[in-house]
């Protein structure tokens, strides 16, 4: 019966109702009122604002609970609330004797993690306990007017997981056809699609001219009816607000069913008469057909990758196999080396990010989830989450702001019947591998009858073929010498098949000199064989050549253009014509620190480094710079943009000192660590990052910890790196009692530890008052106080 | 009622990027201006400039201010608004986008993410600025009082909750947490008084009277 409001929409146009607050407004409610208490207090109005659109020719209504949630009220008044909301919308329905009901799910009112402070579950609670409550007494959900795909997703997981209606979303989109975090078109029908919603589209801020121009890009990426709701008009630059009348508003609306919507009404500033208009305009005209796109889709926050047209580079190196690096800052908790890891792949052209947790004694499930997070918050390519444990992809597929890549299914009974329905809860396209309870088939064919058993239980769960990338699997060559021929033939079968490929070629050359060259070749032939996504190094200068010339030399580069801007050679010299390597002084390199030039402190450094103990550098040139620049930034006649430069040169000259101690078997042994966190609720990070990165180029070393830090965290790290220094930073008065909640932990737990604090609202007397060791007025007190706790440490020694 | 205005664009006051990086009357290196300009390029096509607001009546008495159904113990407000019958309360955002690409600079580089900080509090002061003037015309030939802001004075934080549930800004994106911190973080919220007469403060700092603030300024608003 429910299902019926689906079956309406696909017989031809839906037309929903106008505004509700518009409508309650001139009926009286003031300013600052919340909508929804007259669902209690004046019922009469809001039903009879139902009634007026069901006279207007609306085929649903939606409930008055746009504003209701957890956060706003408490448990009973919500369910009065809620339950009147209902009352209002199914007594007009019964005295017209027909429409839908819309049960309405606004967004929080809150930002979630990390540019805000509400967890995604807590959101998911919230939408949830709304919809739990209103039960079956609507016919369909509509989730609206969100700004954020990532709340958009909780809601709707919400609706899927407390809910068996037909669920309906429209979010706000900019004239430029992106929400407010950056998403677009494609990125969004992918993200809801992949959740199951029923029906997408847009809702509020544009007037139906600018939105009519974003119907094509939904009707022509979705694959289920597309909804447009805009307001009556566009309000821009002081103009006022609500300027189409109902005879141009149902034009425009009309308009848009031509050119691909479906189910359409009206958002704020919309009334009856808009609604009346819209029935007439769009009375004779029959809807585009929804059509099923067979697009092989994921995305991000922001935007959607499509894979079969070029092949789809996806950086390998966030995986801790063989690298002991990553791992080792995967077990320290080491956020940042997997962020620029992350970036650095970026940068390179990779279009999706592996990510992968196996570390041995780590609880793999809870680590893959938290990379997905921080990963995410830096990051806006689409993640491919790569775990052999259904319970870790499950995690890490639920908290992933948009549609993942999955890596991987394999033919194996249980692995399909494990991961297909996750596929099927939280969208996705897997990377299905062609092995089995047997292992893996020594010739192509094997592998290609394993692709079709995967492909026939997938059908059974409902995925189509689309959603699978299939990989023929890459083994060493050195252990076999038909390895890469079974791959590459097992490959051009798939693709006869129709299928989608991908292929994790670095195995290619384990085991073999030279590998980053022949890996490059084995991509290249995989390339010629039609492959359509590459796990692979995009920091590998072999490989992204071998990338970029297979399409200069198939002339589907068109003037070798993309060859020649990704492989051009950086020819900037840094600032060097002023001065020259080979004759280079220490009194050079200080001055080129001091002034900032990274390119030619990196090069000074190598060159004295020829002459010159490494240790020597950092002595007689590096922290004389940093205490010169130091003092000038106290006298205030040097800037911080000038400070932070002439940190940024010590940083490249450090590097190069540390390459060469690193090579000679020496370690540096670096001072502290220093613990650094912006506390709990503050959400300001720029002061915090600015210390430091000076304790860096003083060599400390520190463990950042982030914003949004609570005390707990704070006190077992300190006391997991056995930190004789802790910075902690806020920024607003609101947050200080969490700074001093966080200093009482420590002097407790910890009481041999030092505490700096600093931010904008602390004062001297105040960071003594609440226990702080030093207030610490600029980065630069900061690090004189780390340096004296440290010497005092020598010396006790 | 409560309105939305929306901008394309936001002229970019240097100056202000300048001071807030400390450089306040000093010239800036030719090395920090050409990157601060790289920053603020990338920080403006982030831009999605929004401001609601809603005029209403004021009522004024001896330390406390109310407007629509907002009631806030504030001396300080009250000397700012007195003489004013009329005052517009706004909420303005330069949007999320520059917050997410400070979390990219904050990892890649420190220098970078200093001057992005710099540039967005500017473009949020740019965009107040201009929302201003806007309101002078529309309501000249009154005069407008220097914006005001919880937290300015003795105007607490705490009424940032009332001005939330008053202007609902979370229509522009626009949202508070439990620790009354705007996200996106480039955002302001103040009062602006109407008056039949100038007001006795030429500057918001005049107003204000917090000691030792680092950005206090003597420009005319």
């Amino acid at each position: 019966m429910k299902r019926d409001i689906l079956s309406r929409i696909g017989r031809g146009v839906f037309l929903l109702d106008g505004a509700t607050g518009t409508m309650l407004q001139a009926a009286g409610l003031p300013a600052g009122t919340a909508p929804e208490l007259w669902n209690l207090s004046h019922p009469e109005a809001v039903t009879g604002i139902h009634r007026a659109y069901l006279s207007a020719g609306a085929d649903a209504i939606t409930v008055n609970s746009f504003g209701i949630n957890g956060l706003r009220y408490e448990k009973k008044q919500l369910e009065a609330l809620l339950s009147a909301a209902l009352d209002c919308a199914e007594r007009a329905r019964d005295e017209a004797g027909r429409g839908d009901i819309l049960l309405d799910v606004g967004p929080s009112g809150r930002l979630l993690r990390p540019y805000g402070d509400l967890g995604f579950e807590e959101a998911v609670a919230l939408f949830s306990e709304v919809i739990r409550r209103a039960g079956t007494r609507a016919d369909a959900i509509l989730i609206e007017t969100m700004t954020d795909g990532y709340e958009t997703k909780a809601a709707l997981l919400a609706a899927k997981e407390s809910s068996s209606l037909p669920v309906f979303v429209t979010n706000v989109y900019g004239s430029d056809g992106k929400l407010a975090t950056g998403a677009d078109i494609p990125a969004m029908v992918c993200l809801l699609e992949g959740l199951g919603a029923d029906a997408v589209g847009l809702n509020c801020s544009l007037g139906a001219r600018e939105a009519e121009r974003l119907v094509p890009a939904f009707y022509e990426n979705a694959s289920v009816p597309v909804i447009i709701r805009p307001n009556a008009g566009l309000p821009q630059d002081g103009k006022a607000e609500y300027a189409e009348d109902a005879a141009f508003f149902s034009e425009r609306l009309a308009a848009c069913v031509r050119a691909g919507a479906r189910v359409v009404g009206g958002c704020c500033g919309t009334t009856p008469a808009h609604i009346a208009a819209s029935r007439r305009a769009v009375g004779g005209i029959s809807p585009l057909p929804v059509r099923e796109r067979s697009f092989t889709r994921v995305c991000s926050s922001t935007h959607a990758l499509t894979f079969g047209d070029r092949c789809v580079r996806i950086g390998e190196r966030l995986n801790p196999t063989g690298k002991p690096r990553l791992r080792e800052a995967l077990r320290s908790g080491d956020g940042e080396t997997v962020l620029r890891e992350a970036l650095a792949q970026a940068e390179a052209g990779a279009e999706a990010l592996d990510l992968n947790a196996g570390v041995p004694g780590l609880d793999e499930a809870a680590l893959l989830a938290e990379m997905t997070q921080s990963v995410q918050a830096v990051c806006d390519l689409p993640l491919q989450l790569d775990s052999a444990s259904p319970a870790a992809l499950s995690r890490a597929m639920r908290v992933y702001n948009g549609i993942p890549l999955v890596n991987s299914v394999n033919g194996t009974q249980a692995s399909m019947d494990a991961v297909f329905p996750l596929l099927k809860k939280y969208g996705g396209v897997a990377v299905a591998l062609t092995l089995d309870e047997k292992g893996i088939p020594e010739q192509a064919e094997g592998r290609a009858e394993i692709a079709r058993r995967i492909l026939a239980r997938a059908a059974e769960y409902g995925i189509p073929p689309r959603r699978l990338l299939f990989d023929p699997l890459t083994t060493a060559l050195s252990a076999d010498e038909s390895a890469a021929r079974v791959t590459l033939d097992a490959l051009s079968l798939l693709a006869s098949l129709g299928l989608r490929t991908i292929l994790g070629v670095s195995n290619v050359s384990f085991g073999l000199p030279e590998r980053e060259s022949l890996t490059a070749a084995f991509l290249l032939l995989a390339l010629s064989r039609g492959l359509d996504a590459a796990i692979l190094n995009p920091l590998s200068r072999p490989v992204v050549c071998a990338y970029h010339a297979f399409y200069a030399l198939s002339g589907m580069d068109k003037t070798c253009k993309t060859y020649l801007s990704a492989l051009a050679e950086n020819s900037s010299d840094g600032g060097m014509s002023e001065v020259k390597a080979d004759s280079a002084t220490m009194e050079d390199l200080k001055n080129v620190v001091c002034s900032g030039m990274s390119a030619a402190a990196e090069r000074i450094a190598d060159a004295l480094l020829a002459t010159h103990a490494p240790l020597s550098l950092v002595d007689g040139a590096i922290v004389p710079a940093l205490n010169d620049a130091g003092q000038r930034f106290e006298a205030k006649t040097l800037y911080l943009p000038q400070l932070l430069l002439c940190a940024e040169a010590a940083k490249s000259a450090f590097s190069r000192i540390r390459a060469r101690l690193a090579a000679s078997g020496g370690r540096t042994a670096q001072k502290g660590p220093v613990i650094l966190a912006t506390v709990r609720g503050d959400v300001h990070d720029i002061g915090k990052n600015i210390v430091k990165a000076l304790l860096e180029n003083y060599d400390f070393r520190v463990v950042d910890l982030g914003k949004d830090v609570p005390a707990e965290r704070v006190a077992e790290a300190a006391a997991r790196e056995n930190a004789p220094v802790v910075g902690l930073s806020a920024l607003m008065t609101t947050t200080l009692p969490a700074m001093e909640e966080t200093i009482r932990l420590l002097k407790t737990r910890l009481p041999q530890v030092k505490i700096v604090a600093g931010g904008a609202v602390l004062t001297a007397a105040y960071a003594r008052s609440i226990g702080a060791d030093l207030y610490a007025a600029d980065a630069m007190a900061t690090v004189r106080f780390c340096e004296s706790v440290v010497r005092a440490k020598q010396e006790e020694k | 009622m409560i309105r939305v205005s929306r901008y394309r664009a936001l002229p970019f006051p240097l100056k202000t990027a300048l001071s807030f990086l400390g450089f306040r009357g000093r010239t800036a290196d030719a090395q920090t201006l050409s990157r601060l300009e790289r920053v603020r390029a990338a920080c403006e096509a982030q831009l999605l400039p929004a401001v609601c607001y809603l005029e209403g009546e004021v009522s004024l008495r001896a330390g406390s201010v109310r407007f629509a159904s907002l009631s806030a113990e504030s001396a300080d407000l009250a000397r700012n608004l007195k003489g004013c019958r009329r005052a517009v309360l706004f909420a303005a955002t330069i949007g999320p986008g520059p917050d997410r690409l400070l979390a990219r600079y904050a990892v890649a580089d420190p220098l970078d993410a200093a001057l992005l900080q710099a540039a967005g509090a500017a473009y949020a002061e740019s965009l107040c600025d201009v929302f201003c003037a806007e309101l002078s015309e529309r309501y000249a030939p009154a005069h407008l009082r220097p914006r005001f802001s919880p937290g300015y004075g003795d105007l607490a934080l705490g009424v940032q909750k009332q001005v939330f549930s008053l202007l609902f800004p979370q229509r522009i994106g626009l949202t508070l947490n439990d620790s009354l911190l705007m996200s996106p973080t480039k955002s302001v919220t103040a009062f602006v008084g109407i008056g039949e007469t100038p007001g006795a403060a030429a500057s918001r700092c005049a107003v204000c009277g917090k000691d030792g603030c680092e950005y206090q300024t003597t420009e005319e608003c």
